[in-house]
């Protein structure tokens, strides 16, 4: 057999079995999706609770000038939640998270922000200890299944320093929006202080109804806005876990598919190596043949 | 009607009730009396409940039905939380792992 036969085959063989891993990879992903979707789907109603009773708070007390809404004057740092995931083979799913985290810290030291961030994932985290960026705070681990325990760890340390008076004055947060099974959006939320809206009332349904508080409208919302964080913190982690299961199984899609089109243009140039050979070899023989022919004709 | 306790304490929720948010208590048992049917009962750590549009929402961080309650680690939970306050009264971890226990027993209906 010929040297450059013997190459395509193992080459062949080689991307074969690659394709196969990603081919479980895909399937592997795809089941996680739908499982990543339900804690998702689990997690909404308590969100939406919440985030009606803190606009119920807000919305009915006259004066809002809890620590935790009210925006500081003249903001010196803020603080950046990056959620990315712990481990790779999901296309674009960092990188897009971090290039969008990248541009806001842009945004935040044009006005004049010392911009501190936290980091959630190993990827997210590698990134930053490779360009030896301080961090205020790394959280690994659970990227593919946060709990909430997770989310309020993240919550504490973010509000200790928030409400610390040489720590950060803002914090946004960046991570990737399930959107669909297609389509899964980097967001840079700011979850602190609370963006306070004056609308005037409009929709009927909508309007939070006037609230009496136990024991008293601050001492609620001291307890609520930690919590309101935490649901915000949480939701953002679960809806990236979902979209990193999503990117990861397209990006597995399109290896598989790379995959099998390069087996079937290894496959079609051994197929016309081994031709090539066997034709050489034939003219070979005919060749010796005919020679052998000649010299026997010449005798005579 | 739903009962539940609050810092400032025990509240009952008939129809109609106006709205309120109140803040629950750590280890606090909430009771929803139904008709015909048995009442619904869960132990309820920390949270809020909030009452709008003739609905009632309980949000807590965690809670259990009583239904769902296992007794016998409830009582063992119970037992080391004692043992670890007797051993330092300034254990606040164990004072909340007490409370909670008991709550999660009255919610099972025993007697603590």
């Amino acid at each position: 057999m010929g040297a450059q036969l013997r190459l395509l085959r193992r080459r062949i063989n080689s991307v074969k079995s690659t394709a196969k891993i990603t081919r479980a990879q895909e399937l592997i992903a795809s089941s996680r999706i739908v499982r990543a979707q339900q804690r998702m789907q689990a997690a909404l109603p308590y969100e939406r609770e919440i985030t009606r009773a803190v606009t119920g708070v807000v919305s009915n007390t006259v004066s809002v000038d809890h620590p935790l809404t009210v925006a500081k004057e003249n903001p010196a740092r803020a603080g950046v939640l990056i959620v990315t995931s712990d481990s790779g083979f999901c296309g674009g799913f960092n990188a897009n998270v971090l290039r969008e985290a990248e541009a806001l810290r842009g945004l935040l030291e044009g006005r004049g922000l010392d911009v501190t961030p936290f980091v959630t994932g190993r990827k997210g985290v590698t990134w930053h200890t490779f360009r030896g960026r301080d961090m205020g705070g790394q959280w690994t681990g659970f990227s593919r299944k946060p709990a909430y325990a997770d989310a309020k760890e993240i919550a504490d340390t973010l509000i200790g320093s928030f409400k610390d008076e040489n720590g950060i004055d803002e914090i946004h947060i960046v991570s990737t929006e399930f959107v669909s099974m297609l389509t899964q959006n980097v967001v840079v939320k700011r979850i602190l202080p609370l963006e306070i809206e004056e609308t005037e009332a409009t929709d009927t349904s909508t309007i939070p109804p006037y609230f009496e508080f136990e024991p008293n409208a601050d001492e609620v919302l001291e307890s609520l806005l930690p919590r309101y964080v935490e649901s915000r913190i949480f939701t953002a982690l679960l809806q990236s876990a979902a979209s990193e299961e999503a990117a990861r199984r397209r990006a597995m899609k399109s290896a598989t598919d790379n995959a099998n089109e390069l087996i079937r243009v290894l496959t079609q140039d051994m197929n016309q190596a081994r031709q090539a050979e066997i034709t050489q070899e034939i003219s070979e023989i005919v060749g010796g043949a005919n020679a052998l022919a000649d010299a026997a004709a010449g005798k005579e | 009607m739903v009962i539940a306790k609050t810092v400032e304490g025990e509240i009952g929720i008939l129809p109609r009730h106006a709205p309120v948010l109140g803040v629950l208590v750590e280890g606090g048992v909430l009771r929803v009396k139904r008709e015909g049917e048995d009442d619904l009962v869960a132990a309820v750590h920390g949270g809020f409940i909030s009452v709008a549009d003739n609905e009632v929402s309980v949000l807590a961080e965690v809670a259990e039905l009583g239904s769902e309650v296992d007794v016998a680690a409830a009582r063992d939970a119970l037992a080391r939380a004692q043992a670890s306050i007797e051993a330092n009264q300034e254990d606040a971890d164990a004072a909340i792992q007490a409370k909670r226990a008991r709550a999660r027993l009255r919610a099972a209906g025993e007697e603590v």
